[in-house]
């Protein structure tokens, strides 16, 4: 395996440890719970909209490092964002994680959530990074 | 205990260079069994019971001497109670479908332990559902131990069934299974002992433990992939009915009745795993070889260590039994602070293999109030140097997480 720093790396641990997005919303028009029942992660999203776009979002919920910055994350890159543009983002990371697009020209509309490319070379953790993407997936999709 | 000349009889354990901490899970396989699968299909592949040629005929003498085999080594009273199966999953699945899905009634109770695998768990929720009987559970104290008035306060008059496991896949705890089975005896209930996380490690005497069903899987003691067992008293057997149907566990078919065919044969419907039964008559032939009590000694030596050198990480809570001659080959630790997986993946990147998760003990789980742990076990394979690199990488681990760590 490749050295595990680029996987840790101080923005994934600083936000699984201690995440500001961590906080229930006061107000929310969606909420979607997320889990990998064999592993035991759960995730609770909170989404609050304004027209098209997401204004707010926030999450509670356990799981490891990997399934606990994703998420967090993720609501740095997703909010403020239009659904479609949403929509675009959540399925260029997925497919990061896939190893379907390596073009790094592509992945900048990920932001922060670039950090998570090396996952890739991380089979058995590849699900705790898409955990809160397929949940966000799912109110999106609902929509 | 230098079992070095052991190690080299498990090729991948020559060929990859990993600690391998997870015989729990599965353990790995010497070179005599994969050498007697390949001897089989080179020499006597055919499909037993079938054809009147001689290789097939063949070929059902080694699988039907394999029985022979299994029932010494377990002391069973008759070979015809020996029952393959694809593991220990589907031999509870035909002991909660076949005995207790006809033999509950409204009311009555079942009694699990809390460190029951899922294998021995939900099938019993279905069967309670299915039956309006009632399922309880014998709980742990602080030591992670079943204590004898726990035992005695929930097996009682109405107890129909009891399945407990002889050693928790999480915890290590040897349960006293032979108390459990004395007391479940004298209140009318059979016992269903999971001796998957036991059988590798030592003895099993049915008779002496007076066990009604006792299960294990091949693939933990040494043996391929999908093979399984059932024992089950010749009395009981008989009485039950079939639990698949098909090919060969029939004596007469006609277009709307069949008659069944007289055990085992009544339980092992279509073609079986020859190649399984084969491997676990090798494995069996490799346990006697070296013997429960050097397996006991390397094994006991082993685990002490570990406890040892576990305890002194003051960055870790361990899932144990504080009495070590109750504990056997599995530990079960996290890092305060740090998710199992996390922790599993920091080991793996210094090629040490640990199981990390719920070990499909959910109910156990949420009983320790926890998600998840890591978990070591060890076989007759493992080393203390095994023991060092494990915590070496746990040290790793702890110091990249360090500075992170909330304390809750």
């Amino acid at each position: 395996m490749e050295d595990l720093t680029d996987v840790y790396n101080e923005l994934i641990m600083e936000h699984s440890m201690n995440s500001y997005n961590k906080k229930k919303l006061e107000k929310a028009d969606y909420t979607e719970i997320g889990h990998n029942p064999n592993c035991g992660d759960e995730i609770t999203l909170e989404m609050k909209m304004n027209g098209n776009i997401i204004e707010d979002m926030a999450f509670i919920g356990h799981g490891c490092a990997i399934s606990q910055a994703s998420t967090s994350i993720m609501i740095d890159t997703l909010k403020g964002k239009t659904i479609e543009e949403a929509k675009e983002i959540i399925k260029t990371f997925i497919e990061m994680i896939k190893r379907e697009i390596t073009d790094e020209k592509e992945l900048e509309k990920l932001e922060d959530a670039i950090a998570f490319k090396n996952v890739a070379n991380m089979p058995a953790r590849v699900k705790c990074a898409l955990l809160a993407w397929h949940t966000v997936e799912g109110i999106l999709n609902g929509k | 205990m230098d079992n070095r000349e052991i190690k080299k009889d498990f090729p991948i354990l020559e060929n990859r260079k990993i600690t391998y901490l997870d015989s729990g899970a599965t353990t790995q396989k010497p070179i005599q069994v994969i050498n007697a699968i390949k001897e089989y299909y080179e020499h006597n592949n055919a499909n037993p019971h079938r054809g009147a040629y001689s290789l097939s005929v063949e070929a059902t003498q080694i699988y039907e001497d394999t029985r022979t085999k299994i029932a010494k080594f377990i002391n069973a009273r008759n070979r015809e109670e020996i029952i393959f199966s694809k593991n220990a999953t589907e031999s509870l699945n035909l002991i909660a479908y076949s005995y207790g899905l006809d033999n509950l009634k409204p009311n009555d109770e079942v009694v699990l332990s809390i460190m029951e695998h899922h294998s021995n768990l939900v099938p019993w929720q279905k069967v309670c559902k299915q039956t309006e009987s009632k399922l309880n559970y014998m709980y742990i104290n602080s030591n992670f131990e079943i204590s004898d008035k726990e035992i005695e306060n929930k097996i009682t008059d109405k107890t129909k069934i009891v399945g407990i496991t002889h050693v928790s896949n999480v915890l290590g705890t040897i349960n006293s299974v032979k108390k459990i089975i004395k007391l479940a005896h004298k209140k009318g209930a059979v016992v269903v002992v999971d001796a998957s996380q036991s059988i590798q490690h030592m003895q099993i005497d049915v008779q002496d433990l007076d066990a009604d069903f006792l299960v294990f899987s091949g693939h933990k003691m040494l043996a391929p992939l999908g093979i399984g067992v059932l024992y089950g008293k010749k009395e009981l057997l008989n009485k039950m009915t079939p639990f698949l149907m098909g090919g060969d566990m029939i004596e007469y078919v006609y277009e709307q009745e069949t008659t069944f065919a007289p055990l085992p044969n009544k339980f092992e419907a279509g073609t079986q795993n020859v190649e399984g039964v084969i491997g676990l008559g090798a494995a069996i032939d490799y346990i006697q070889k070296i013997g429960y009590n050097r397996i006991q000694e390397i094994e006991k030596e082993l685990v002490s260590y570990a406890r040892k050198e576990l305890s002194k990480l003051d960055f870790l809570t361990l899932y144990m039994t504080p009495n070590e001659e109750n504990h056997s080959g599995v530990i079960s630790f996290n890092i305060n602070g740090v998710h199992p997986h996390d922790v599993a993946s920091i080991l793996d990147s210094e090629n040490v293999c640990i199981r990390s998760g719920n070990h499909c003990a959910q109910p156990l789980m949420r009983f320790l109030g926890i998600d998840s742990t890591c978990r070591a076990s060890f076989y007759l394979y493992n080393t203390k140097e095994d023991v060092d690199n494990l915590v070496k990488a746990l040290n790793k681990a702890y110091e990249m997480f360090k500075k992170y760590i909330i304390r809750r």
